[in-house]
Parts: C-alpha cells; sequence; structure tokens
C-alpha cells in the first residue's frame, strides 16, 4: 500500500486529495479488523496441542509476526518508505541478529554446559 | 531562528527530519527491547523441567488489552489522516480515542493486573518432600503422561504471620484449582478463563519448603522478565499517552491553525513510536500469556 499523497495546494484539487485519503482510511480500518481477528486466532491456537510445546510457540510467534508486518507495512507506511529508512532498518535487523546469535552461541557453550 | 525541514523535506534525503529522527529512535528501542527478549529466550531454554510456569495470568485480560492497543493504533492513524484531510474536530476525537485507550491499558494493568500478583504466592517443595505433598501436585499421574512434574503449590496464603514468625511452623494455602484437584486431566492445560482459588487449604511444613515467594519479579525468571518488560512496555505507553495528551490539548491548535501540516508531521512521528509500542506487545502477550 502506497502513502496517501500530500495535501494539495490547491482547492480544486483537495476534492480528489481527500478521496485519496480516504482510500487508506478503508485500508486501516481493514487492518485493525484483520489484527483483531489474528489476535483471537493466536489465543484459539495456544489452546491446540500441536505436539510439543515447540511447534505452540513457533506458530503463535508465525502469527505475531505476521501480525507485525501488517503494522509496520500499513500503519508505520514501511510498504512504501524512503531508501534512507529501509538503511536504517537493515542495519538494525542485522545488529538485533547479532544479539540473538550472541544467545545462541552462549546457549551451545561447551565450557559452562 | 526557525528550526529547519519539520515541514518540508530535505533534497538529499527526501525526508523531513523528525521522520529519520524517529525511525533512528525507533531503531534504538528495537535494541534495547530486543536485549530484553533475547534474555527471555535464554532464561527460558535454561529452565529446568517444572521451573517455567504456565497459565499464572489472565488470558482474557491480557487479550483485552491486546485489543485495546490495536484499536489506539488505529485511531492514532485515522487521527493523522483527519489532519491530512484538514478535519481538525474528527483529528480532536480520534486523538482522545487513543488517548483514553492508553490510559484504559495503564489501568488494567496497575490497577488490576500487577496488584493480583503480589497476593498471590508459590511455595516451591524441597525435591526430598514432593512425595510427601503428592495430594496437591499429582506427579504421579503426570509422570505416567509424560509431563513436567510441579514443584510449587500456588494459592492465597491463609497466614502472613508465618513468613515472619519463626514460632510458626507450617504456611496455610488456600490452593489453586490446579493443586487442590491435581488429578483433573482439566488441570493439564492452562484456562482461559481464569479459575479463583479454592477454600481447600494446604499445611505445608516450613521445614520441607525450599523458597515461598509472592508472584513478584523475584519469584521466577518467568516473573522477572514479565515485570521487566511489561514495565518498561508501560512506561512506553504513558510517555506516548502524554505526548498525545499534549497534541490534544488547545495549545496544538495553534500550530494546526499556523501550519496544519506541522501538526500532522508530529502526529505522524508520534504514531510511529505508538505503532512501535504496539508491535512490542504483539510479542509480548503471545510469550507472556499463553506459552
Amino acid at each position: 500500500m502506497n502513502n496517501p499523497p500530500d495535501v494539495a495546494q490547491d482547492p480544486k484539487e483537495y476534492e480528489e486529495y481527500a478521496h485519496g485519503i480516504r482510500k487508506h482510511v478503508r485500508g486501516y480500518l481493514l487492518v485493525g479488523a484483520i489484527l483483531l481477528t489474528f489476535t483471537a486466532v493466536t489465543v484459539a491456537l495456544s489452546y491446540v496441542n500441536f505436539g510439543t510445546q515447540k511447534a505452540n510457540i513457533g506458530i503463535a510467534m508465525l502469527v505475531a509476526t505476521i501480525k507485525a508486518a501488517c503494522v509496520a507495512a500499513v500503519f508505520m507506511h514501511l510498504a512504501a518508505e524512503k531508501r534512507l529508512i529501509y538503511r536504517v532498518l537493515i542495519f538494525t535487523g542485522f545488529f538485533v541478529l547479532g544479539l540473538f546469535w550472541l544467545t545462541f552461541l552462549a546457549w551451545y557453550n561447551p565450557i559452562v554446559r | 531562528m526557525e528550526i529547519p525541514y519539520t515541514i518540508s523535506t530535505r533534497p538529499d534525503t527526501g525526508l523531513w527530519n523528525a521522520k529519520i529522527g524517529i525511525w533512528l529512535f525507533l531503531a534504538s528501542e528495537v535494541m534495547l527491547f530486543g536485549g530484553l527478549f533475547s534474555a527471555y529466550v535464554f532464561l527460558r531454554l535454561d529452565a529446568q523441567p517444572g521451573e517455567w510456569p504456565h497459565g499464572l495470568l489472565n488470558v482474557p485480560i491480557g487479550t483485552m488489552n491486546t485489543a485495546i492497543l490495536i484499536l489506539s493504533s488505529v485511531t492514532v492513524v485515522l487521527a493523522w489522516a483527519a489532519l491530512k484531510m484538514r478535519r481538525y474536530n474528527a483529528y480532536w476525537w480520534y486523538m482522545l480515542a487513543t488517548i483514553l485507550c492508553g490510559v484504559i491499558f495503564l489501568f488494567v494493568k496497575l490497577y488490576f493486573e500487577w496488584p493480583q500478583k503480589f497476593s498471590h504466592y508459590g511455595v516451591f517443595l524441597k525435591p526430598e518432600a514432593r512425595e510427601k505433598y503428592e495430594q496437591y501436585l499429582g506427579n504421579h499421574r503426570r509422570e505416567e503422561k509424560g509431563l513436567e512434574s510441579r514443584i510449587e503449590i500456588t494459592g492465597h496464603l491463609e497466614n502472613h504471620e508465618a513468613l515472619t514468625d519463626p514460632n510458626i511452623k507450617e504456611y496455610e494455602i488456600a490452593m489453586d484449582p490446579v493443586n487442590a484437584n491435581p488429578d483433573s486431566p482439566a488441570m493439564d492445560r492452562p484456562h482461559f478463563i481464569p479459575l479463583p482459588a479454592t477454600d481447600k487449604v494446604a499445611k505445608i511444613e516450613k521445614e520441607d519448603v525450599e523458597r515461598i515467594s509472592s508472584f513478584g519479579p523475584w519469584h521466577s525468571a518467568y516473573f522477572a522478565s514479565y515485570f521487566t518488560i511489561t514495565g518498561l512496555h508501560g512506561a512506553h505507553v504513558l510517555g506516548g499517552v502524554l505526548v498525545f495528551l499534549y497534541m490534544w490539548l488547545p495549545v496544538s491548535k495553534k500550530v494546526y491553525q499556523r501550519n496544519p501540516e506541522h501538526l500532522a508531521n508530529r502526529v505522524e512521528v508520534s504514531g510511529l513510536f505508538w505503532h512501535f509500542v504496539d508491535l512490542v506487545w504483539i510479542f509480548v502477550f503471545p510469550l507472556f500469556y499463553l506459552l
């Protein structure tokens, strides 16, 4: 979903502009409804036994990731943002993955375990 | 001197400055919460069988709070869209709804969820004493079914004076249903609607107790990470509510009257922060309440 366009300075163009914004508003309401539905799905799935606790955690995290992607893409307008912001986020992703990688290394450290 | 690029975009970045600022700030926030989630993963992996509690939080309340945060994310983006369409009255109402959602979220957390935990107790039994309390633990059946052993009896402490008086030799606990009826298959999984503590009282000798604790951060690694992460998250919600309050008050109407796009940009950056707070909760909710 693209971001809403900048406001029209020319009053004649305003109605067309407002129509464009209203289309985005419908998108925001739809995503809100999807997020609420997925919250109910997350709760329901947590009471289903998928065999192991790891499987249950994996499925719940998958649903949470889909919800987070909806928030980031639509509400935070990341679906269509400027290149500089993507660059910042690529660095962030790299470092946060590094952080979890350190946790992984600590868990499998043969010296202390 | 006027601050440049608060409304118009910089030619080199294509962005106005506050937008780059908020994204850099959110990047640092990702690292902050990432560190805490990383610690959570480590603590959870390191927990011994039966040590990581399940079903101790109120799922309907957590679900309601999740829905409230999602609703507030919708209202804040609608507030921003209303400003873009130059509908100040609609903006005012959407912003009020966002503020109320944030306040309700905090109220539920601070006046309902957290205090309940501090009046609920868990008694960790010494390994050699667990057989003596088998009627409250139901571990024989759990072992047959391949389930983790229970190591704790939970409920309301009836004789608080036992915590400080060395002459009192036992704790009296009005047990939770999970210990009052431990062999029921219904107790193998947490309930969606939390069951209240029963009036069945267990008398547990102090010499059999490894540790007794309320459900505060000192209870377990689970509650330590729960209070740390939800506390930090709650502080973010409070910060967001205060910023929104400023933007809702008449002082911001002056900004709108001077240049509506300036207020729209302010709402956009604070909205980005609010969506991030919502995004963190999307992971907090299943990890602590459901799994």
